[in-house]
């Protein structure tokens, strides 16, 4: 990491806006657009004020330009967008994507992308992500330009080589296994953790309702009066502490959404090398066919049922001129055929050797960020339990001077 | 009997016999050493051609003189219970008679005879017939001497003599149908008063238990869910290498809070929900009770009102009038004293509750902390020796 964007930069996603304006089909439509800034971090060291850089930025550009990364570095694990809709929803949150909860933890996910974007190695150099961030008009055009949209492989083409392919590399295919896993895993968490955060917030709000009881019933109490008034107030501190709480907590649901988004990122690269890897089981296969079927023209000996050679079993030979043409054309094929599977071998190899590095990458990171985020859960879950033992403690003086 | 857990002693430096059997129970009424000691316990199944009952286990040990002997063990059925308590309340109408459990548990939809039901029932009766043998009155009562040592034959003889339950249902009948004529004309403002308190307490203590049922049922609720989450991190450790050691810890922190949590709701379901439920049942005994004392008030109200039109006969009436005198005045008095008495008693009874409630909960909290702190302890001391291996050159 050492001279990537990140260390020369400061980027942060300051603020979020709501915005109205005409889409494609000139209808009136509401979004959030978002304040990127962007400040030189060298310039600073030597003490100078420097000015902010910024411009604004909506949801659908980032889609834009992860998309341009994915297909522009397909080698690289690219790291995901916050999620488009708010999902794995407890019932209190707010399902709207206008929602200011909702569009806050949304700003954080888009200053995360962007600094993961800027800290890594390859993508950090991407023109385009450049521009991105520093180039406010003409950003889009840009892109389309670069016609990656072209270069994007058909997603049938994607399904179709998984099937077929014979023989993928054995790392990516384990590679493949552990990211349905985790998608599978953090999803499943994911779904049981929203539903432990709604019966947690009815177990806390539900002792919300002793303040007002305490409360009146205390008005006909002369000596048990105060302890009751005063542990009612109690109770209603308990209650309300579940939103914080539970608000912290969902920062730690979005760490792991992350993962959950990059199981998807890490499959995009095993679906690439099997694609290459098809391709090339395809283009080999097609070499040899063309080798077998020139043989047999040199020869006169049919190995292989091909069409062409019924028809002739059936509507007569060939003259010999008209298979000299043929066997010639057929060796331009062939040579052209094996230059065209050197060069892909040789792809292959890069794209799984450069794969893997980036993959060895993101593992450190993973495990890395992961070990943090389970204990950030625990120092929640602490701080909750010391917030749980002051009101009890307090609940339990009040309820003793009964 | 060792299973019950009882509140604890209102009079923390009361000494405890060491040689009773029963489990602590906190003494109602000041320093005075109890020389009657009562449990009920194995409850057992009676099936005839004609019903199936349950029957109880009820052992007395007492040093009491008219008592025959010091130890008494005799099985009763919730009908005998029910008895005992018109019996007591025929005695003594303007006396705060503990309350029994109920016949059915309509919201529940517990079956009549489940485990759950009778041991609920059976802890209610033990409470019950305590209550009576720390009444400074109802413990010498007869028919409650009866009930603790006669046979089975001999308490249903015994039954049979005294007014019928027709009878009984009428007092009753008449002490609700005078009420409802308007209430008594010349209540004792003391008394008006405890009739505001009760209506009150009345409502604020069905609100409780209601509040109290709603929080088990979310404890029960968000335990279940815990169930499911634990076991979730174990699954996925095992297609990890290096986080494996954290996400097993989490996993075992979250069973163990989920442990903790099960505990909580037994605590509220032993001891929070029944004190509530019972006070919900002494909170219409007392309205109640009050009713009677209306009636036997307006007994000699329409009495000396009928002195007042009476040209005739006033001596007669007189010496009516000044039995009826002496009657309300007796009621009275033995109202003020239980109510005085209740009323400690009830304080008592939520001061402890609550503050085992407040309690429970701070067990459950440090429990969950200590289980915490221990898996952040093993993880940052993880970080601390990677951090070390890798300043290392």
């Amino acid at each position: 990491m050492e001279d990537c964007l990140a260390k020369k930069m400061e980027i942060t996603v300051s603020e979020a806006e709501k915005r109205t304006g005409r889409n494609a089909m000139n209808m009136q439509e509401t979004y959030t657009a978002y304040l990127i800034e962007t400040r030189s971090v060298e310039s600073q060291s030597e003490g100078q004020c420097v000015p902010v850089d910024s411009l604004w930025r909506r949801y659908s550009e980032f889609e834009l330009l992860r998309n341009y990364l994915s297909v522009t570095y397909p080698h690289i694990v690219v790291p995901p967008l916050p999620e488009k809709r708010a999902d794995f929803v407890w019932h209190k949150l707010s399902a709207d994507n206008m929602d200011p909860d909702f569009v806050e933890r949304r700003r954080i996910g888009l200053e995360n992308f962007l600094l993961r974007v800027a800290s890594h190695p390859v993508l950090c150099q991407d023109k385009i992500f450049y521009s991105f961030l520093t180039q406010e008009g003409g950003w889009k055009e840009m892109v389309n330009e670069t016609g990656f949209q072209l270069k994007a492989d058909s997603r049938l083409k994607a399904l179709n080589a998984t099937f077929r392919v014979k023989n993928p590399d054995k790392r990516f295919t384990e590679l493949k296994h552990y990211s349905d896993e985790l998608q599978c895993v953090i999803s499943h968490l994911l779904r049981v953790r929203a539903r432990v955060a709604d019966r947690l917030y009815g177990v806390y709000k539900v002792h919300g309702n002793y303040g007002r009881v305490f409360s009146e019933w205390s008005a006909i109490e002369k000596e048990m009066g105060d302890g009751l008034q005063s542990a009612g107030h109690h109770m209603d501190v308990y209650a309300a502490s579940i939103d914080d709480i539970l608000e912290e907590e969902e920062h730690y649901a979005d760490q792991l959404k992350e993962y959950l988004f990059y199981a998807e990122a890490l499959r995009a690269v095993c679906r690439k090398h099997e694609l290459m890897q098809y391709d090339l089981e395809m283009a080999a296969q097609d070499l040899t066919s063309k080798k077998q079927q020139c043989e047999e023209l040199a020869t006169g000996t049919v190995r292989t049922f091909s069409l062409k050679g019924m028809t002739s079993k059936l509507f007569g030979q060939e003259t010999p001129e008209q298979r000299e043409a043929k066997i010639k054309v057929l060796e331009e094929q062939i040579q052209e055929g094996e230059e065209q599977l050197k060069s892909k071998n040789l792809e292959g190899r890069d794209f799984v050797k450069s794969a893997w590095a980036d993959i060895e990458r993101f593992k450190e990171q993973k495990n890395h960020d992961l070990k943090e985020a389970l204990i950030s859960y625990a120092v929640m879950q602490i701080s909750m339990c010391k917030k749980g033992i002051q009101v009890w403690t307090n609940a339990k003086e009040c309820f003793s001077k009964m | 009997d060792t299973s019950l857990t009882e509140v604890n002693s209102c009079i923390p430096s009361m000494p405890i016999s060491p040689s009773s059997m029963t489990n602590q129970y906190k003494f109602e009424d000041g320093p005075e050493l109890r020389d009657l000691f009562i449990t009920v316990d194995d409850p057992e199944s009676h099936i005839t051609a004609i019903e199936t009952f349950i029957t109880y286990r009820v052992v007395t040990k007492t040093s009491r003189g008219e008592f025959d002997s010091s130890e008494y063990e005799v099985r009763r059925r919730y009908q005998d219970f029910l008895w005992l308590k018109s019996k007591l309340e025929e005695a003594h109408p303007t006396l705060i008679i503990p309350p029994l459990p109920e016949k059915f548990i309509m919201k529940g939809m517990v079956e009549r005879f489940s485990d759950e039901f009778i041991e609920t029932r059976r802890k209610a009766l033990h409470k019950f017939l305590n209550r009576v043998a720390d009444h400074p009155t109802l413990t010498f009562n007869e028919d409650f001497k009866i009930f603790l040592t006669a046979q089975a034959w001999e308490l249903s003889s015994h039954k049979k003599q005294g007014p019928s339950l027709l009878s009984r249902m009428g007092q009753t009948v008449r002490a609700v149908a005078s009420s409802v004529r308007g209430g008594v004309k010349n209540r004792p403002e003391m008394f008006a008063e405890m009739n505001n308190y009760m209506e009150t307490f009345s409502q604020k203590i069905n609100v409780l238990d209601k509040i109290a049922h709603r929080i088990y049922k979310e404890e029960r609720d968000y335990f279940n869910e815990m169930k499911e989450y634990g076991p979730i991190h174990t699954l996925w450790s095992a297609s990890e290498e290096d986080i494996a050691d954290s996400l097993k810890g989490v996993a075992s922190c979250i069973d163990k809070c989920c442990k903790a949590t099960e505990k909580r709701m037994a605590g509220l379901s032993e001891n929070l929900l029944p004190i509530l439920h019972e006070y919900v049942l002494y909170s219409e005994i007392l309205m109640g009770v009050l009713k009677r004392r209306d009636q036997i008030q307006s007994e000699l109200d329409s009495k000396v009102d009928a002195l007042a039109s009476k040209k005739t006969e006033k001596d007669l009436f007189s010496e009516e009038i000044g039995k009826l005198e002496d009657k309300v005045e007796c009621a009275n008095n033995a109202l003020k004293a239980d109510w005085d008495r209740w009323k400690q008693n009830m304080q008592c009874d939520m001061r402890s509750t609550f503050t085992n409630v407040a309690e429970n909960n701070l067990q459950y909290y440090e429990e969950c902390l200590a289980t915490w702190e221990s898996f952040l302890a093993s993880q940052t001391v993880d970080l601390h020796v990677e951090e070390d291996s890798e300043d290392r050159p």
